[in-house]
């Protein structure tokens, strides 16, 4: 085998403290080196040609490398090798830059640990085999979870391209907390107005199949192979026969039990409900906690009231499965919720102001329903305690956001843009009304967002005051607002009529489950982590699962748009053909040694050890062995270390490549 | 040619570059912060770092003493962030700070304040400043002459040299009847029996310092 040695010097990353030339003469001296050369940008046009040439002319089989780490050029190298004949897997890297130059500083030493670098590089090339890459079918068919606008707007998406989507919404209807909002910054269009039309898409669209109060159960496979199970939730009316009249919503005669999510709590839903008018599918949706005849066998006012014979009373959830090639998970967020925290959660509450005690101390949210015309006081401004309309409104940002104390150290980035727009509906609807604003910093990073915030105070004459607010007590039937202007450095008391707490955007609860189920990883809030912060932003670490919107870090709509449509361009992407290349560089079971201990299938982190049956001549069943699935196997090498008969092979990566590698030393 | 922009292109040659910028009042306004004394010395105090404080506000938005300082809580710490080392020595804040740590117990970056207070009023006694708050300094003093003489607290005592010290020999005269009654002012010390601790802990952790006279 002839093997030539490529030395790069980085510019001078590596050639500071590393003799290169040296390195180059040294090494043509190892046996079955046949060439071997140094240059300033290996990766460089010129420097790649080098390779190629050299190849040609000295007949090479196998190279070596000595250059950045194989996570910068190893792609790079390969494809040259490739122009140039050889087999991609017979090219390895000596990192003699990130494992030698850059962490050293004498030069004697860190030439004689390059030399011994490339060496062990070479023992290991002579001995690689050549590999071609896996080819992986590919289900066109994407699972969006997820029934927000990121989710919406993915779907849409994807499905526009031609591809069919399963869209998984947990709750009745789509349409997520954008349908919840009464206008928008920065431009103060109607929320509902602009999602609805989406949201009826969504339901019409021939390529999206809708699976509304449905949760994802289980995600098995790998990209291009997934195979999701999904539970129906029974919502106790046949979908295929309501019209969504809405008699049976009206004819329920459980009208003070539960409170509506949707309302955010400032209304009562009857048992049977539609969560709102332009609710999509436009289906009830029958609330078993509350419901009578689930209490006590009797009432079923709703089925009297159906034409239909819709109302289903025994219906059961039901599993689905769905085969799927990419999944796109846009679950979204919640609020952190203010009041009292239970024991054991991870948040604090604050006690201090008052939420949950004073029913005019409300969340962002629940404002919104407020400011919104198809809320609870038809888009006029009231106060939940009476009805009355507040003169005086504080807004609090930074509530639970910036706070590492309560347990959230980040910034929830919509608050300082809501708010502003919060206090600026009030002063449109409440014209003597005040509003003040308690903040921290503002920050309206964003097209048209610092004006929008300076329309606020120029124009609609809101109060901003820099400091955090101590405490809300009441007095006299006011709430008193303790702050501090700490621009001023004088303590600002406030009587004010209701106080918006600007809550921060936290994960769902469950968002840690579910990552588990589509093997995705999360930070310590629970918020989904992108494979990297600037160039992977949409894609998870697992392949061909995508990212959109709020579930992997607060956002607002347009970002949250953005987001969703770069997910459903990375899924098309895996879509543009039949069957997907991936790496060689997988585990093989050798069948004759393994011993069936399956500790393999214990510690593999991506599922990909399945068990084989090994038959004899009449078809019996006469050993269980290990099979390791080659699109899922990501090449991890824990399963070759753990096993007891070494009887796993990682392509690429063998024990006798490693020996051999280390004997070089 | 003070400054070397040529056709807007910076010139950098030794010698010729922008002039090192002038020692201007701000620069002894604000010393190097994160090596002032005053700094340095509360961190090691308190064992917190000064610049954990954001400035939020907070701990002034609910001292409930807030009302009779000049400077806001918050602004003290940003004296001792800036290294303004007599700015925060001579305010009268520190002394007015009642230690009831409703600060430390809302602030949202867990910085102690009321420990950080506490930290000032050493500082200060240390480096002899006198504060303007005199009697809150010699109330103080008392009430330790009282722990130093009787291992705890005797209110007539207690009561008689803080009167004797500051000469206001009428404040509070009036509340007097009802802490007798309530058997809250007895004649008589009561004293705790190993003194000699008492007068050890004493030695220990006065002797370094400067008593403020």
């Amino acid at each position: 085998m002839k093997i030539g040695v490529f030395i790069c010097h980085c510019g001078e990353n590596i050639s500071r403290t590393v003799d290169c030339p040296r390195v180059a003469e040294t090494c043509e001296k190892i046996p079955g080196v046949e060439f071997s050369i140094d240059y300033k940008y290996m990766c460089s046009d010129p420097g790649q040609k080098l390779i190629k040439d050299a190849v040609e002319i000295h007949k090479l089989d196998a190279i070596v490398v000595g250059s950045c780490s194989p996570n910068m050029h190893e792609r790079t190298f390969r494809s040259a090798a490739v122009a140039a004949g050889i087999n991609p897997f017979l090219v390895e890297i000596a990192n003699l830059r990130e494992h030698c130059s850059w962490v050293h500083e004498d030069v004697e030493s860190a030439t004689q640990k390059a030399i011994e670098l490339v060496r062990m590089a070479v023992e290991k090339v002579k001995r690689d085999k050549p590999l071609s890459k896996i080819k992986v079918p590919v289900t066109k068919r994407v699972l969006v979870i997820g029934g927000g606008i990121a989710g919406i707007q993915a779907a849409l998406d994807v499905a526009n391209a031609g591809y069919d989507v399963v869209l998984v919404e947990k709750e009745p209807s789509i349409g997520g907390h954008m349908s919840q909002l009464s206008e928008t910054f920065p431009t103060l269009d109607c929320s509902q107005c602009i999602l609805t039309p989406r949201m009826v898409e969504v339901n019409q669209h021939p390529r999206i199949k809708l699976l509304t109060y449905s949760e994802v159960e289980k995600i098995e496979g790998f990209i291009g192979n997934f195979k999701a199970t999904i539970r129906k939730k029974a919502r106790h009316i046949n979908e295929d026969i309501c019209s969504g009249c809405g008699q049976c919503v009206s004819k329920c005669p459980i009208k003070k039990k539960a409170f509506s999510s949707f309302e955010e709590g400032l209304a009562y839903r009857p048992a049977v409900y539609i969560p709102f008018p332009q609710a999509v599918p436009n289906i009830p949706v029958i609330d078993e906690s509350v419901c009578t005849y689930y209490r006590n066998g009797k009432c079923g006012m709703c089925v009297k009231a159906c034409d239909r014979q819709a109302i289903d009373f025994d219906q059961k959830d039901t599993m689905m499965v769905a085969d799927v090639g990419a999944v796109i998970v846009a679950t979204g967020y919640k609020l952190y919720s203010i009041g009292k925290q239970p024991l054991g959660s991870k948040y604090k509450g604050y006690g201090e102001y008052g939420y949950g005690k004073y029913k005019d101390v409300i969340d962002g949210l629940q404002f919104e329903r407020i400011a919104s015309a198809s809320g609870p006081t038809s888009g006029e401004i009231k106060r939940p305690s009476d009805g009355k309309e507040p003169k005086k409104i504080v807004f609090i940002q930074c509530v639970g956001s910036r706070d590492p104390a309560k347990g959230i150290s980040y910034c929830s980035k919509i608050c300082c843009m809501y708010t502003a727009k919060q206090a600026m509906l009030f002063r449109h609807k409440v014209h003597d009304g005040e509003a003040y604003v308690f903040y921290m910093d503002i920050r309206a990073g964003g097209k048209m967002y610092e004006e929008f915030v300076r329309r606020a105070i120029e124009e609609d004459h809101v109060n901003y005051i820099r400091g955090r607010v101590s405490r809300i007590y009441e007095e006299n039937g006011k709430y008193i607002v303790k702050g501090e202007d700490t621009i001023a450095g004088v303590p600002v008391n406030i009587d004010a009529d209701m106080v918006v707490l600007a809550s921060a955007m936290i994960p769902h609860d469950n968002a840690p489950g579910l990552a588990q189920k589509v093997g995705i990883p999360y930070d310590k809030y629970g918020f989904y982590n992108e494979s990297h912060p600037k160039l992977k932003p949409v894609e998870s670490t697992t392949a061909g699962v995508f990212l959109a919107g709020a579930c992997n870090a607060p956002r607002d709509i347009p970002e949250s748009v953005a987001m969703a449509s770069a997910a459903a361009s990375k899924a098309i992407i895996l879509f543009s053909s039949d069957s997907l290349e991936r790496e060689p560089v997988v585990a093989r079971v050798n069948e004759d040694l393994c011993a069936g201990c399956f500790y393999c299938r214990k510690v593999c982190p991506f599922g990909a050890v399945e068990v084989r049956d090994i038959k004899d001549m009449n078809g019996v069943v006469y050993k269980e062995v290990a099979y390791i699935n080659q699109g899922v196997c990501q090449g991890c090498g824990t399963c070759t270390a753990t096993c007891l008969s070494k009887s796993i092979e990682l392509a690429g990566f063998n024990n006798e490549e490693i020996f051999a590698e280390i004997a070089a030393l | 040619m003070k400054n070397s922009f040529r056709n807007g292109f910076h010139v950098l040659q030794p010698g010729f570059g922008p002039a090192a910028p002038a020692k201007t009042a701000s620069d002894e306004v604000y010393p190097n912060a994160a090596h002032s004394y005053i700094a340095k010395e509360v961190a090691a105090k308190t064992f917190q770092d000064v610049n954990l404080c954001y400035q939020c506000g907070k701990c002034s938005a609910g001292c409930p003493v807030r009302d009779y300082m000049a400077d806001s809580p918050n602004k003290v710490v940003r004296f001792v962030q800036l290294g303004l080392e007599q700015a925060a020595l001579n305010s009268t804040t520190p002394w007015l700070c009642a230690g009831c740590l409703t600060c430390s117990t809302r602030c949202p970056n867990d910085f102690n304040l009321a420990k950080f207070m506490d930290a000032v009023r050493e500082i200060s006694i240390e480096k002899g400043v006198k504060t303007k708050e005199k009697e809150i300094s010699s109330f103080h003093e008392a009430f330790l002459r009282q722990v130093r003489l009787f291992g705890r607290s005797y209110e007539a005592g207690l009561v008689a040299d803080y009167k004797l010290n500051t000469l206001r020999l009428l404040q509070d005269v009036d509340s007097a009847p009802g802490m007798i009654l309530k058997g809250k002012l007895s004649v008589l010390p009561h004293k705790v029996k190993d003194r000699k601790t008492i007068k050890n802990i004493f030695g220990k952790t006065t002797h370094k310092k400067k008593r403020n006279g």
